[in-house]
């Protein structure tokens, strides 16, 4: 099939960066869409051109290092899946597919598709972990969890951290990540020790980091990969007015 | 940013709690307002509104409701700020993912509502506070029926208030779900029953508050 590509190319993060323009006229359907990636870089370099950057890494919809806002839609239009996920079968002959990087204050360009979304990292030091060691698996039994809340811990657990909730979001809010990552650890037993430090020490840093705030909107439910449910933005607001509540008492 | 600096989902319910005062004060505003149509000559509609002015209980809860309105619009005001800086380049293809275009628009009907509120208080409350002179069609500073019936009589007036409640209709269907997912109530079963009460709700007072100026542009004597 024949595609024609607009891509968001930026030298660097103070760069001023140009959508520029190219043409593949051989692209088989069954290939992926970072394997069409591939095929055009694999062309620049024969021509001495500089290749276009973007991020990827297990090409399995597991590692969240992909991310690209395709035809105005975060890891492009398939739903629940990774732009690594993304065949070129979900696109028809001679379409133009623009291609832009996330875009949020919070996420630097560092090149062209590549974002900077260490920002993440950051908020996950904040509070995103347990201080103790938690061993070998223990004896499943010792512990009883409520199964429902598993599931949810579970749900909230496959978060890969790609930034789609981000980039998807009318306000780059991230709150969907936090809200993920505060609700996996809040559900099980594990987390309740540090449950009220974590939520204030993460949304603290969330907004340090200059993300928007949530609107309600979620986009970020209907782009994440993973399909993370908005209901982990409710419990991260509902543990956050708890401890806030209570971070006052001596 | 210091540690005083209002943390974003505080930010979100005090707009929210605030909102929900707003609601509230929008259903006995109603009430009021729907007085005007017992065809007494506005006998109950003064009534309604004496009883308005000299209530203990609404005469504390006043303050409080300009508190309510003032806090909700400077902090929807200061998230919308930052929302913009959070995404100081924007996409060339605007997002085409499935959301609540509502939600995106809170800002912009806010001030639409904003702005005819202000008209509002001009042709009532200032009047009222003694700050303007009652118009000529008022018997006293307390004769909003004749001032509502002279301005709903002007169609361009009429026009002004459905416009600015068909946007308040679309603040609220958003405001009234976003409200309880912000204060942390999210519920597979409960959530879709609170979306169809804030249609409803959001109909209600919209379609309610627009009876009174169809009915005196048109049926009136
Ligand atoms: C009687 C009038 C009003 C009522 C009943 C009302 C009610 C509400 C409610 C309940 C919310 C949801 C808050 C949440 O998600 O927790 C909301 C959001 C909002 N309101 Fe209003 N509102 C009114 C007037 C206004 C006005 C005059 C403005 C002026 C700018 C405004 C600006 C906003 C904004 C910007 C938001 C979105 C906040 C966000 O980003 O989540 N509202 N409103
Ligand atoms: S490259 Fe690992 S999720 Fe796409």
């Amino acid at each position: 099939m024949k595609i024609k590509l607009k891509i968001w190319r930026q030298e660097n993060a103070t760069a001023k960066g140009k959508f520029v323009k190219y043409q593949l006229d051989d692209v088989s359907p069954d290939s992926s869409f970072l394997e069409m990636l591939d095929e055009l870089n694999q062309d620049l370099i024969q021509k001495d051109d500089d290749p276009v950057v973007f991020d990827h890494d297990c090409r399995e919809g597991i590692c969240g290092t992909c991310g690209l806002y395709i035809n105005g839609r975060a890891h492009g239009p398939q739903k629940g899946s990774a732009t690594c996920q993304l065949h070129m079968r979900s696109f028809k002959d001679g379409d133009t597919i623009t291609v832009e990087p996330w875009r949020a204050k919070a996420f630097p360009v560092i090149k062209d598709l590549m974002v900077d979304r260490s920002a993440f990292d950051r908020i996950m030091v904040s509070g995103g972990y347990i201080s103790i060691n938690a061993g070998s698996a223990p004896e499943a039994n010792n512990m009883p969890v409520r199964k429902e809340n598993a599931d949810m811990a579970f749900d909230a657990a496959t978060c890969i951290g790609c930034g789609a909730c981000v980039a998807a979001c009318p306000n780059a809010s991230a709150m969907l990540f936090v809200g993920a990552k505060i609700s996996h650890l809040a559900l099980l037993p594990q987390g309740q020790p540090e449950a009220e430090e974590r939520v204030l020490e993460m949304v603290n840093q969330m907004d340090l980091e200059g993300f928007g705030n949530c609107s309600n909107n979620y986009s970020c439910e209907a782009e994440c990969p993973k399909e993370i449910s908005v209901g982990n933005i409710a419990r991260m607001n509902a543990q956050f007015f708890g401890a806030k509540l209570k971070s006052g008492k001596k | 940013m210091s540690n005083l600096a209002i943390r974003s989902i505080s930010k979100k319910i005090i707009t929210g709690l605030a909102g929900l005062f707003l609601i509230t004060f929008l259903v006995v505003h109603l009430g009021v307002n729907l007085t005007m149509l017992v065809p007494d000559g506005g006998e109950t509609f003064r009534e309604a509104a004496e009883f308005m002015r000299t209530n203990p209980v609404i005469k504390i809860v006043e303050p409080v409701l300009f508190a309510a309105f003032i806090i909700h619009i400077i902090i929807g005001i200061v998230l919308k700020i930052q929302n913009w800086m959070a995404r100081p380049n924007r996409y060339s293809v605007s997002n085409k993912a499935y959301t609540y275009w509502m939600s995106k628009y809170m800002f912009h009907t806010g001030i639409v509502v904003l702005i005819f509120l202000i008209i509002h208080l001009i042709n009532f409350y200032f009047i009222r506070l003694g700050l303007l002179e009652p118009s000529n069609v008022m018997s006293d500073e307390h004769d909003f029926y004749n001032q509502a019936i002279m301005l709903f009589r002007d169609p361009l007036y009429s026009v002004i208030y459905l416009v600015a409640f068909v946007f308040l209709a679309v603040h609220l269907n958003h405001a009234f779900q976003s409200f309880f997912q912000t204060i942390g109530a999210n519920h597979s079963k409960y959530t879709p029953v609170i979306k169809v009460i804030g249609t409803i709700y959001s109909l209600v007072i919209s379609i309610g508050f627009a009876i009174i100026p169809i009915y005196f542009l048109f049926f009136y004597e």
